[in-house]
């Protein structure tokens, strides 16, 4: 079971930049600013926790003037979703193989 | 979609099995059998108890899943962690059997967890929005069984 995917599931893992990250995908563009007001939190936390999303190319940023701007990128969760279709392929062929079983018990 | 924010957080597998639960129940928690459909184990039925599974070495895993029975609902439910990778940059889940009396045999739920409950209540709210990331995932999930 490969770790390709860990940046993106160690990303969202934490609430809060499960939270940021979808409002991101909810609302387009956003800046650091507005996105504190969001998330409740510090904006230093704000910004930590979108680093670590730009770590796993979850958000890609601009500048422009003072303010920075952040986007989603869906894209990213690609290697998540390869990484559940593995395991899901792992998990039905243990049913098989479970089921296999099943018929030699007894 | 009617749940969006329940969706990435588990993997589901559910099947019907023409046998008895108590026949799974056997398969699902004595060590040489579960060996011979999961892996190599040193399981026991027992809350706390720490096992491992262990497969063949593969690129990028070293066949090892840490494990720790979490609980123990006989006939009816078994849950343990199931840990793969170092504590560092490892990925720590959750598996849930659910074994339910079903026509001609039992029905089998497997869940694979990826976020610990705890984790879950902050945003109980932010029900929205994962767009692609879901529509992916539907296609995944429904794709399985």
């Amino acid at each position: 079971m490969p770790g390709k995917a860990n940046p993106v599931f160690r990303a969202l893992a934490d609430p809060t930049r499960r939270a940021i990250f979808e409002e991101l995908t909810r609302q387009g563009e956003q800046t650091v600013h507005a996105l504190t007001r969001y998330a409740g939190v510090s904006q230093p936390a704000v910004s930590k926790h979108l680093t670590v999303l730009k770590r796993a190319k979850l958000v890609r940023h601009r500048r422009e003037g003072r303010e920075t701007h952040y986007r989603a990128q869906p894209d990213a969760l690609a290697p998540m979703v390869d990484w559940l279709r593995d395991y899901g392929a792992f998990w039905r062929d243990r049913f098989d193989r479970l089921e296999k079983l099943l018929e030699r018990m007894d | 979609m009617s749940n969006p924010a329940e969706t990435p957080r588990s993997l589901v597998i559910e099947r019907v099995f023409a046998h008895p639960p108590e026949k799974l129940w056997r398969a699902l928690t004595e060590s040489p059998l579960l060996a011979q459909w999961m892996m190599n184990n040193d399981f026991e039925p027992k809350v706390g108890r720490k096992f491992q599974f262990r497969a063949d070495p593969m690129p990028n895993w070293n066949g090892v899943v840490d494990c720790e029975v979490l609980m123990i609902d006989p006939i009816q439910r078994l849950s343990y962690n199931w840990g793969v990778g170092d504590a560092d940059s490892g990925l720590q889940w959750v598996v849930l059997w659910t074994l339910t009396p079903a026509e001609g045999g039992t029905h089998v739920r497997m869940e694979q967890s990826g976020f610990r409950p705890d984790q879950q209540a902050a945003y109980q709210g932010a029900n929205y929005g994962w767009q692609k990331f879901i529509g992916n995932l539907e296609g995944v999930v429904g794709g399985l069984e």
